[in-house]
């Protein structure tokens, strides 16, 4: 192979390019980023960044001597492939020949039509898209925050911490109960001790303002008055350009265990592609930093064996979020589990490790402010899942 | 030097942080070798001594970047620089830590806060 493009320029793409330098790839990498920016970090955009603690170039996530030897082209965009040749059409109106590809394109933040096209209305994927929020929340403006999820929550104690008056719009019982079960009564509490009003079990309907929003319409015919308003309803894969090539995609691309994708010399890792997980059985979009990291050297050797490498075993997916003055932590497979039992410290006090187990085994584990526990019981996950995977299929034999 | 606590103390597997400023880390490897390091993690205010031990290896428990215990350079990002690496005297049985003279290279949150402070 004299030639590879990597299209996607954020940590999955990055990660591959690092691996295969690593792995002794030492020929043409091409890397194509629809951003014009360089490399940077996403988890800390509506943490740290958004609460004005860091800076862009603190972002960053290339070193200062490094130097993978990449053929950059940022700003562009790929929009269509071309599967038999490998050629990767941009939007320059340039292709890039290769004689393999990594798709890393990441997802895009979903928005709703209904506020097209109005000023004040946010949402928070990219590094302008916190350059612009950051700017709007100063002078103190009434937020609404729309969203159940991590960027949600994780918005609203920031704003919350910067002084601003937050509205939480959660369309399920709670904010995050679909990530936390039971446990998301937590966050709730601590919404509640901060000041942050949570709607919860509301959809939105529209908003209201002519050219900037100044409310939000809820399904049950409430509006809701709000200065700025922030989206964070989830994210679609980019995956768009491959529409009419041979690469298939359902939600992301459809991968096999090892990154490989329907054609040969094509690999996809990151958010835009579902890997199938042996353990619960299926194809899934991991949308966590860390799974983009770790599988970015499997998908390099994948692509530079031919995908004759042997599998590597995969850490259990793990994701970390920090709300108010908590540290949240969580690993595994709660799916799996048949109990959950709380191990030390107390829910009271936010300072707790719960286990979810199988039969007996560690399958799962979510901590907040109890960090070294929670690394001790995350260590013994993988085989907790090994020992799932057996009994399920052993229950279905 | 600073005595850290006697080698009964810090058994295999284990890490004794000390509340210094910065604050430092020891590590007593599988292997038997005993490390010290700056416990923050230069990337994001995390200890290193809550981190995940192997070989000589301490990986952060927040993002996972990998820190050489021996060389105190990082293989893995979001960290981007290395920890600093401390001399360990073990002397009848107590080990003690001689504190680097070089800069930390401390995470951008922690400068502005109480780590940065009077050291």
């Amino acid at each position: 192979m004299t030639t590879l493009c990597i299209v996607g320029g954020s940590l999955a793409g990055l990660s591959t390019a690092r691996a295969l330098r690593n792995q002794g790839y030492d020929g043409r990498l091409v890397l194509v980023g629809e951003e014009h920016h360089r490399p940077y970090d996403r988890p800390p955009l509506s943490k740290a960044f958004l609460a004005g603690k860091l800076d862009v170039a603190d972002l960053s996530l290339e070193c200062e001597d490094e130097d993978l030897g990449l053929d950059w082209r940022l700003g562009v965009r790929a929009i269509g492939l071309d599967s038999t040749s490998r050629a990767v059409l941009l939007d320059s109106g340039e292709s890039v020949h290769a004689d393999g590809l990594v798709i890393a394109t990441g997802s895009t933040a979903r928005t709703l039509a209904a506020g097209h096209g109005l000023d004040g209305l946010h949402v928070l994927r990219t590094l302008d898209d916190a350059l612009s929020l950051r700017d709007d929340l100063t002078g103190r403006p009434s937020l609404v925050v729309v969203g159940g999820g991590f960027i949600g929550s994780e918005i609203a104690s920031t704003a919350r911490a910067l002084g601003l008056e937050v509205t939480l719009v959660s369309g399920g019982r709670e904010p995050l109960r679909a990530q936390l079960g039971s446990f998301a009564s937590v966050v709730s509490d601590l919404h509640a001790d901060h000041g942050v009003r949570v709607i919860s079990d509301a959809m939105v309907n529209g908003f209201t303002g002519a050219g900037r929003v100044d409310g939000v319409v809820l399904d049950d015919g409430r509006r809701l008055q709000a200065d700025r308003v922030v989206l964070g309803i989830g994210a679609v894969p980019n995956t768009d350009f491959l529409l009419g090539s041979d690469v298939e995609v359902d939600d992301g691309v459809v991968c096999g265990m090892n990154g490989s994708t329907s054609v040969p010399g094509v690999v996809a890792v990151g958010d835009c592609a579902a890997w199938f997980d042996p353990v619960v059985g299926h194809y899934s979009r991991v949308e966590h930093w860390t799974g983009a990291r770790e599988r970015a050297a499997i998908a390099a050797t994948t692509l530079l064996s031919g995908g004759t490498a042997p599998l590597p075993r995969l850490r259990a997916p793990y994701f970390w979020s920090d709300l108010y003055d908590v540290r949240l932590q969580f690993a595994g497979h709660p799916e799996l589990a048949d109990s959950v039992t709380l191990e030390s410290g107390s829910i009271d006090d936010r300072s707790f490790l719960a286990v979810y187990r199988r039969e007996g085994v560690a399958v799962a584990a979510l901590a907040m402010n109890h960090t070294k526990p929670f690394t001790a019981i995350r260590r013994t996950l993988v085989s907790g899942h090994e020992a799932a995977t057996r009994s399920m299929q052993g229950a279905s034999a | 030097m600073i005595a850290v606590c006697t080698l009964s103390e810090l058994p295999p597997g284990e890490a004794h942080r000390l509340d210094v400023n910065p604050p430092i880390t020891v590590f007593h490897t599988e292997e038997g070798e005993i490390y010290a390091i700056d416990d923050t993690c230069t990337h994001q205010d995390a200890s290193l001594a809550d981190g995940w031990l192997e070989g000589c290896e301490v990986e952060c428990p927040l993002h996972a970047s990998r820190f050489n215990l021996r060389t105190g350079r990082v293989d893995a990002p979001p960290a981007k620089l290395p920890v600093r690496t401390h001399e360990v005297h073990v002397i009848e049985d107590t080990i003690y830590v001689q504190v680097s003279e070089a800069t930390p290279n401390l995470p951008p949150g922690a400068m502005a806060g109480q780590l940065g402070g009077e050291s």
